[in-house]
């Protein structure tokens, strides 16, 4: 497979994180593992590593976001970096000064890393290309393009229930397809995994127009879809999103394709119940199923800490030029 | 080159004599932690052998290594694992190879991020000299007298044995 050349080095190593898209099973695998000795930090009185120590990462988000931008941050702090949040709305683009103005001013100021998320998509592969050569931008969240770190804290979450053998798994994406990031992101993580079969179910409105083309089994009927599932991963409806009516409103939407307990009895009686977050209750789900035994919502939330540590470290822990580890 | 080195035998001293200094300082309920990974393939003996209640514990420094900056993150990088509460207690720290200290170092970080000993005890396979920082080990299997040219490895965990490499060769 051809390396990206503006994700990853030439010797492989990730040197910025904006995409699942045309990575290997190894490196994949690689983010996993580390994730997995990561996960350990939480068990420790002092909850830190000091391998970012004196590296400064820079959070900038354009568009908001409450639980990415605080575990990005704990991510950090855990591996002893310091952080800058950089509050856009009140900051100097809305002065008129231009993005790489701003990006080249925080550069002066030493950051090795920024957290990008954006409402356009490509803006985080648009300030990589711009910055230092020795500054990684990670991606978290660019329009409806990609969500890499979602994606990966998703197959992480998936692997510690249902162990590392994707092929045996059958799993269920199920939402606002078109207009979602977080599923585009775990498509492709799925698919480079080996997932044995990946199914999407939504409505005609919802489905992109090239998802067959995604390697994806496509389907209008949520018990039909459900049945016989090892993992459901619903989506939340992004209205913000949407122009036009592409749904007819919340309640009817949940008749159809919300997750309630009788439905979710149609896939296998250990799947597993998953959303990005934020949750819509009585909406997208019912909340006996989101507060349910099934549910390892919140356990997504905690590994994200620990996919985001990963990501950081193989981001900032590339060997220099010419030495060997 | 295999170092002519009976380990079954070094392995039984180092037993003999962390069993003087424990009954000397009078520890009772010590607890074991082996480093990754050679390390650990030695502390599993001698945990063995003391019968140590508390289950051995495993550290990995690549989280705390000084030489981050330099050469990067290992890809292969296996958890840490204390399964005892690190706090109040008396600990035995074991790695097979004592160089420059480095790894000692990092090691004491990590056990004192999981709470306050009360007290720790080094014990390693072989002393090689060539320290960089001011680090002994309390019990020593095998003193070694090496160049810097020279490396000095473990293999294991079923057969172990002693090599030593020198550059060049």
């Amino acid at each position: 497979m051809a390396i990206d050349t503006l994700q990853q080095d030439a010797s492989g190593k990730l040197r910025h994180f904006l995409t699942i898209e045309g990575l290997s099973r190894s490196l994949l695998s690689e983010i996993l593992n580390l994730a997995e000795s990561f996960l350990t930090v939480d068990e420790q009185h002092v909850k830190k590593v000091p391998l970012l120590r004196g590296k400064t990462i820079a959070n900038l988000f354009f568009e908001s976001s409450t639980r990415t931008r605080t575990t990005f941050e704990l991510a950090a702090k855990r591996l002893s970096a310091d952080v800058l949040n950089i509050n856009i709305q009140t900051s100097a683009t809305s002065k008129g000064e231009s993005l790489l103005d701003m990006l080249h001013n925080l550069e002066a100021m030493h950051c090795d890393m920024f957290i990008v998320r954006h409402a356009d998509s490509g803006a985080a592969h648009f300030i990589a290309r711009h910055v230092a050569p020795h500054v990684s931008v990670i991606n978290a969240g660019d329009g409806s393009h990609a969500h890499p770190t979602q994606g990966m804290l998703d197959m992480f979450t998936i692997r510690r229930h249902k162990g590392a053998d994707f092929n045996r798994l059958r799993v269920a994406i199920i939402g606002d397809v078109m207009h979602s990031r977080v599923a585009r992101s775990q498509i492709h993580a799925l698919n480079i995994l080996g997932v044995g079969e990946l199914r999407v179910i939504a409505p005609k409105t919802l489905v992109p127009a090239a998802a067959h083309a995604l390697g994806v089994h496509v389907y209008h009927d949520m018990a039909r879809g459900l049945a016989d599932v090892d993992v459901v991963i619903m989506l939340r409806l992004q209205r913000e999103r949407m122009r036009g009516a592409l749904i007819p409103s919340g309640s009817e939407y949940f008749q159809l394709y919300g997750l309630n307990e009788e439905m979710l009895g149609l896939a296998k009686a250990d799947a597993i119940v998953m959303h990005p977050g934020p949750i819509n209750r009585g909406i997208e789900m019912d909340s006996a199923v989101a507060d349910g035994k099934q549910s390892v919502i919140l356990e997504q939330v905690s590994n994200g800490i620990a996919v985001r540590m990963a990501v950081m470290a193989m981001c900032l822990g590339r060997a220099a030029e010419g030495e060997s580890a | 080159m295999t170092a002519h080195i009976n380990i079954e035998q070094t392995l039984n001293d180092m037993r003999d004599r962390l069993r003087e200094l424990l009954a000397l300082r009078g520890i009772e309920q010590p607890c074991m932690v082996g480093i990754h990974t050679g390390g650990l393939w030695i502390a599993r003996r001698l945990h063995k052998q003391l019968s140590i209640d508390e289950p051995l514990g495993a550290l990995n420094i690549s989280f705390y290594r000084d030489d981050f900056s330099r050469i990067g993150m290992h890809p292969q990088v296996k958890p840490s694992n204390l399964p005892f509460d690190v706090e109040g207690r008396h600990i035995i720290l074991v790695d097979d190879v004592l160089y420059t200290g480095r790894t000692i170092r990092a090691a004491l970080n990590i056990l004192f991020d999981y709470g306050r000993p009360t007290s720790v005890i080094l014990a390693t396979l072989v002393d090689r000299g060539g320290r960089e920082l001011p680090i002994q080990a309390d019990v020593v299997g095998q003193h070694m007298n090496l160049t810097t040219a020279q490396q000095v490895k473990l293999s294991g965990p079923t057969n172990l044995a002693l090599t030593v490499h020198t550059d060049g060769d």
